[in-house]
């Protein structure tokens, strides 16, 4: 028992598959190969934003405005298509990517630069990046129809049975495993939620750090904002509303500490894959998708009650090697 | 040198007017000027005593919560499932109103099902001590899906006679005051003379500004947070109950989003989130400013959503300019030195 609390990301995993076996034994058809592959394929956004929101929530920060900013860059990005559906599916990606990037620098500036705490900043961006797709667009949405062949086939082609857009989430988790645990400015992150004075004495750059991490959000939301609205067909001011919560509970099961400086991809990644099983599970059981909303609540108290558990033991251990070296010293 | 004490204990400050000035109520209340002058000249009909009464009871229980959410965010927690709360007590007085339950019966359900939603959160937040944000988040999801799984997509709008007329009717005719608006004006002096009156209220301020400090003092912290978040449980409840009685139905999505509303006039009241710091008046003023900008720009036939871009900007820009005004201020003294 010990030994999972310790190893929490191989303790979700179990129970994943504890949960796939059990509903596989209940409902056959959603263990096949093709479910899973559709489990996987419509849990991808949810697995970048999540990766995404733990390197603010490493910061000691939160990203409220996650939701909204996809929803406002996959508005601009699918009128782009609309206006020119011929161009190249990168320049609508690259759209996408820019505007995101742009609204999480402009989160970024406002918590390095000016210093406001925040949940107070992008509780205010929230509101002003959604009511902006409004101002932007006249408040007409724009439909599968409107947005070329182009722009829509990207994220839904399949490869070796599973979508462009799971390929997208594979790159881009391998490319953030990397940069958290093999760069110096991505372990700053851990550094600066761990202790952000003694981070500020190591010389760690911390407005540096903050910019980077809203920046991160935003242009991966920027990027999910574009793989959204054209996986999904259509763009409007309300697409993904209150997803941030779903967004932030993936992380929160998969023990990424809400006080900083605690989380790991694989976490986050499980914590999402978690959500993800759920929502596919339920219309398999012949659950009314009414209960999801409720199971994922209940779910995100157990994983907060499990995680506050397993950190009151022990401080907190940027290098679980130095550990190692240290018991053997001993 | 040598004859100095080492620690000079300060007497209380005299009066001067610049502290005055630059006092977060003093700013938002010139705001609360400017957006009321600003109205007047937008529309011609804001200044008209009906119109205003109805606008607030637009706010009014809104504003009920954000009392409570105040006295959290001062002792560094804070209740993001206050909406949910509203959402779970709207269903219980539904089932019970559907069951035959007469007003009063009723008005005890919600204010019930409120304080006990509270009592969750404080127990979990203030007992087993988990960080508030993380857990209302999650009870949020846990009380609006109760009420998802209960209703489905219908919605319950059976409701007595008597109990309809609580939303609707007035406290005095003339002028008209709305219940809901009463209440508020009334728990809002409470709430101020407690919180800036009385041995709690100074605990309150301790607690934000220390936790640990204040829990050495001997104030029992835990159990003033769980005591807090069944407070608002309550007014979330109370919310409930003249929301509920004013619509005059019960939907799964009732109050959706209020949360984020509700932190706006706590913050914008200049409440901070470090803990610590703010008044009731202040959140008062900011009730009014965020009430009579959404009412202005609502009889201008502003859309609600480009309403809410105004005021994210208001909230942000109403931080943000104190700070840059403060080191402009400072950038330019300096070469004086």
């Amino acid at each position: 028992m010990n030994f999972l609390l310790r190893h929490r990301e191989l303790a979700l995993a179990l129970i994943i598959a504890a949960m796939i076996g059990a509903i596989g034994a209940y409902a056959p058809a959603f263990v096949s190969r093709a479910n899973i592959a559709t489990v996987l394929d419509d849990t991808s956004i949810l697995f970048m934003l999540a990766l995404a929101q733990m390197i603010v929530i490493l910061t000691r920060g939160i990203d409220l405005s996650v939701a909204a900013n996809l929803a406002l860059s996959g508005m601009i990005s699918a009128s782009l298509a609309q206006h020119s559906p011929d161009l190249p599916v990168v320049a609508y990606i690259a759209t996408g990517v820019a505007v995101g990037l742009a609204l999480g620098l402009f989160n970024g500036a406002l918590v390095a630069g000016i210093g406001i705490p925040p949940i107070v900043v992008t509780l205010g961006t929230l509101a002003i990046f959604r009511g902006l797709i409004v101002v932007y667009g006249g408040g007409n949405q724009v439909n599968a129809p409107d947005m070329g062949e182009i722009f829509q086939s990207f994220p839904k082609a399949t490869w070796l049975g599973l979508e462009t857009v799971f390929w997208i989430a594979a790159g881009l988790t391998a490319a953030i495993a990397l940069f958290l645990n093999f760069t110096r400015t991505g372990r700053n992150f851990y550094a600066l939620g761990g202790n952000p004075l003694a981070a500020r004495y190591c010389g760690i750059n911390i407005p540096r750090q903050f910019v980077l991490a809203y920046a991160l959000s935003g242009a991966i939301s920027g990027l999910c904002g574009y793989l959204w609205v054209a996986r999904y067909g259509v763009a409007y001011s309300e697409i993904a509303s209150g997803y941030e919560l779903t967004v932030i509970a993936a992380c929160v099961i998969g023990g990424v500490s809400i006080a900083g400086g605690v989380g790991t991809v694989a976490g986050a990644l499980l914590g999402a894959l978690f959500l993800g099983v759920i929502v596919n599970a339920l219309p398999v059981m012949q659950v009314t998708p009414f209960w999801q909303m409720a199971i994922s609540g209940a779910v995100i108290l157990a994983a907060v009650i499990v995680n506050a558990r397993v950190e009151r033991r022990g401080g907190r251990l940027i290098l679980p090697e130095a550990r190692r070296s240290a018991g053997a010293a001993k | 040198m040598s004859e100095k004490a080492r620690a000079e204990i300060a007497d209380e400050p005299r009066w001067r007017a610049s502290d005055f000035l630059l006092r977060w109520e003093t700013i938002l209340f010139g705001l609360l000027i400017l957006v009321f002058v600003g109205d007047t000249f937008l529309s011609p009909y804001f200044l008209d005593i009906d119109n205003l009464s109805d606008a607030t009871a637009n706010f009014s229980e809104k504003a009920i919560i954000a009392l409570g959410m105040a006295l959290l965010i001062l002792v560094r927690e804070i209740d993001l499932s206050v909406a949910a709360i509203i959402a779970l007590c709207s269903l219980a007085m539904g089932l019970a109103a559907q069951a035959g339950a007469g007003a009063v019966p009723l008005v005890l359900v919600g204010l019930v099902v409120g304080a006990v939603c509270g009592a969750f959160n404080g127990f979990l937040v203030a007992r087993i001590g988990l960080p508030s944000i993380v857990v209302t988040i999650g009870t949020m999801s846990l009380f609006r899906g109760i009420a998802q799984v209960v209703l489905g997509d219908q919605a319950i709008s059976e409701y007595p006679e008597g109990f309809e007329t609580l939303g609707q009717d007035y406290f005095i005719k003339h002028p008209p005051l709305h219940y809901s608006f009463s209440l508020f004006l009334i728990f809002a002096v409470i709430f101020a003379l407690v919180l800036h009156r009385t041995a709690l209220g100074r605990k309150l301020y301790a607690m934000g500004a220390n936790p640990v400090a204040a829990r050495f003092s001997g104030i029992p912290v835990e159990r003033i947070k769980f005591g807090l978040f069944v407070l608002t449980g309550l007014l979330s409840g109370i919310a409930a109950v003249l929301l509920t009685a004013r619509v005059g139905s019960t939907r799964p999505n009732i109050a959706l989003g209020w949360e984020l509303e509700v932190v706006t006039m706590v913050i914008l009241g200049g409440v901070s989130i470090a803990g610590g710091s703010g008044t009731i008046p202040g959140v008062v003023i900011a009730v009014f400013v965020l009430g009579l900008v959404t009412f202005g720009l609502s009889l201008i036939n502003v859309p609600g959503i480009v309403i809410s871009v105004i005021l994210g900007f208001l909230l942000i820009g109403a931080i943000t300019l104190p700070i840059v005004g403060r080191r402009i201020v400072a950038a330019l003294a300096k070469p004086e030195r």
